[in-house]
């Protein structure tokens, strides 16, 4: 009898050596005479323990991880293919308490299923949101989404029911479907992960939303840097296309979606809609200035719903086991769940998809494990580059929208990016600044010129102590200008990581811990 | 203005066919160009803007404008080190001077034989991996300083 063994193909499985290790797994298979099914999952997101691979034994899949190619051999000798013990052996997979103790909506076939299986998908509940909504008003799409209370994964936390709902109110021969997969965030991966992982759960929800709106066409903007990302969804696709999901006819219902997939160029600052929608059209991705809104006039001036990945990504469950199931999952105005991506010094790294609500130092400690070097948490920052540096005392602070912000923080697309005691706050701040001044697409002057400034203001005041106080009062100043005189998030929210290092690690930038606020 | 190879003019007229009539296409043609020679000629740039009905200045800035998109050839080799907040916490700092010690150039230069280039990356969506790094086109992470020299070792002996 042939068994099933899973072998994960997400880049971050990759990138430690996946390939090398399904390769040795089937030459020595072969060796023994051993028949085995080979399957190349998305990643379960326990991402220290990859390449994790699964063997399934009565029905029940048992991990072992992180394998190398070299220890292959010694797994077969220990008969790994029955689920025997191994010093890499994990037990079975869903009972680890890494996952068992997750709330997988969004993540629920990831690392399941084969990603590009049509009929594994469908096993998985796969195109039930679509078969629901095709039964359905667009109206009644949209009072669904509305609802459910999601918001936009991609950091604004927009209602997502009303974007849709003003691009279906509006009236034009084209509407558009754009899928923000420019995941350019350090420290979030969760997009990646449902590109390369479960493909057809953001066809099936692009789809959705063309239904809903009266879009035809529909755009996935992916990142240069994620090419496994961009090759699974360009297959799948063409799968989806072929067997009657997407086209002229979705489904048989007379609808018609299309779904084309576009390669970005490595420019940050086009993870900003509209930034993203020049982009699109051919152009150097440089911010539009709005209004007028997106959802009005979008690409190709059409009105156009633009979502990040995650939130397209969570309207097939919502469709399909209804808004309520979502809702009922969250805290205050954030409702269901947020996938968050646990990185930088951890022990356990990974995607931890839980509701609004957890705190920050949970995920740190009980699903993080704490720091991979072992020296205390300094600094977490959470959101992205344009996210602040939070201490070690607001850590307490639960992950929802509002919350956070009430702390000075922001959630982002929920990336987590943990610093041990050895960093350099003054540095982080500079960087902060410096990244600012390279990705700046230079159209208006607090981001383009405010970013180097800025940067040399913080060389100041670590190069001459003496000037720390003044140039402190100017670093301020600048970024209250770049607060508010920016066009985008870009210059707009670069003050939040210098800032909050500025206000709680003042020592780092040669400033008192008590006069720094004066200053 | 010099004219293009038999191979370049080939690769753009290639990437034009594919592309032309598709609405807001300039990235991917310029995609496609770079994908088969590895850059995309300046030369080029009359072609495609008047393909595209645009002016010179338009597609030199869209070339220009993305990091991704190179006018000059590759070095032989190209490792791309990520600098980003995730790959800091986890030590790419040491590993970017570890790297140009090894190849004997700065980050975001190429050495004078034009073997290696040393590129900077902002996030391989790697981050609970780090440090991670894209060594002619495939990536790796969890990188040590042991481990980069002796990738770096077996290119430099292929």
């Amino acid at each position: 009898m042939s068994v099933k063994i899973y072998v994960p193909r997400d880049s971050a499985a990759l990138a430690v050596g996946a390939d090398e290790v399904a390769e040795a797994i089937v030459q020595q298979a072969a060796s023994r005479g051993q028949s085995i099914e080979l399957v190349r999952n998305g990643s379960r997101g326990l991402l220290w323990l990859e390449p994790m691979v699964e063997v399934t034994v009565g029905g029940e899949r048992v991990a072992y991880g992180p394998v190398t190619p070299e220890s292959v051999a010694s797994l077969f000798d220990a008969g790994f293919l029955a689920g025997k013990p191994h010093a890499l052996a994990l037990g079975p997979t869903e009972a680890l308490p890494y996952l068992k103790n997750q709330e997988r909506l969004t993540f629920a076939r990831v690392g399941i299923t084969d990603p590009l299986s049509l009929e594994d998908y469908q096993a998985h509940e796969g195109f039930a949101g679509l078969r629901a909504a095709l039964a359905l008003t667009p109206a009644d799409i949209v009072q669904q989404v509305l609802d459910s209370g999601l918001r936009g994964r991609g950091g604004a936390g927009f209602p997502a029911g009303i974007k849709w709902k003003t691009v279906m109110q509006a009236s034009a021969d084209q509407k558009y479907i754009v899928v923000n997969a420019d995941e350019g965030d350090s420290g979030t991966f969760a997009d990646r992960m449902v590109m390369e992982g479960d493909p057809y759960m953001l066809i099936e929800g692009m789809a959705i939303a063309g239904l809903a709106v009266g879009a035809t066409h529909g755009y996935v903007y992916i990142r240069s840097e994620y090419p496994d990302a961009v090759s699974v969804m360009e297959e799948a696709v063409r799968r989806a296309t072929a067997a009657g999901f997407l086209g002229k006819n979705v489904l048989g219902s007379g609808k018609a979606f299309d779904i084309t997939i576009r390669k970005a160029a490595g420019a940050y600052v086009c993870g900003e809609e509209t930034a993203l929608l020049e982009s699109l059209e051919g152009k150097r991705g440089i911010v539009r200035a709005k209004p007028p809104l997106p959802a009005l006039v979008g690409l190709f001036g059409k009105p156009t719903v633009i979502n990040n990945v995650l939130t397209l990504a969570a309207v097939p469950f919502i469709l399909c086991r209804g808004p309520k199931a979502y809702a009922d999952y969250g805290m205050g105005r954030s409702r269901g769940t947020l996938p968050f991506q646990l990185a930088g010094n951890l022990r356990h790294g990974g995607l931890v998809e839980k509701a609004f609500g957890v705190t920050a130092r949970q995920l740190i400690e009980d699903f993080g494990g704490g720091t991979e070097s072992g020296r205390p948490v300094r600094a977490v920052q959470i959101g992205g580059p344009l996210g602040a540096y939070l201490p070690d005392a607001l850590l307490d602070t639960p992950m929802d929208y509002e919350a956070l912000a009430a702390k000075g923080g922001v959630l982002g697309h929920g990336g987590i990016v943990v610093f041990d005691d050895t960093v350099d706050m003054a540095e982080q701040a500079r960087y902060a600044m410096e990244f600012c001044a390279i990705e700046s697409c230079g159209k208006c002057t607090p981001c383009r010129i405010g970013s180097t400034r800025g940067m040399e203001v913080i060389e100041r005041m670590k190069a001459t102590p003496a000037e720390a106080v003044p140039q402190g009062k100017l670093l301020r100043d600048l970024c209250s200008t770049m607060l508010n005189g920016s066009l985008c998030a870009m210059g707009g929210m670069t003050p939040y990581p210098v800032l909050s290092a500025l206000d709680h690690f003042p020592e780092d930038f040669n400033l008192a811990a008590e006069t720094h606020k004066a200053a | 203005m010099n004219s293009m190879t038999t191979r370049e003019a080939q690769a753009v007229e290639d990437a034009l066919t594919r592309f032309r009539d598709e609405q807001g296409a300039l990235l991917p043609l310029l995609h496609a160009v770079q994908d088969t020679l590895g850059y995309i000629p300046k030369e080029a740039t009359p072609t495609i803007a008047s393909a595209f009905n645009l002016s010179r200045a338009e597609v030199h800035g869209v070339i220009t404008y993305y990091h991704h998109f190179r006018q000059t050839e590759p070095a032989q080799h190209k490792l791309a080190l990520c600098q980003a907040e995730a790959c800091q916490a986890r030590g790419c700092r040491s590993l970017t001077e570890k790297a140009e010690a090894l190849l004997g150039c700065n980050l975001g230069e190429h050495t004078a034989d034009n073997r290696w280039e040393l590129e900077p990356v902002y996030c391989l969506g790697l981050c609970a991996s780090g440090p991670a790094m894209e060594l002619d086109g495939k990536l790796y992470a969890r990188i040590t300083p042991e481990r980069l020299e002796s990738l770096i070792r077996k290119k430099e002996l292929s």
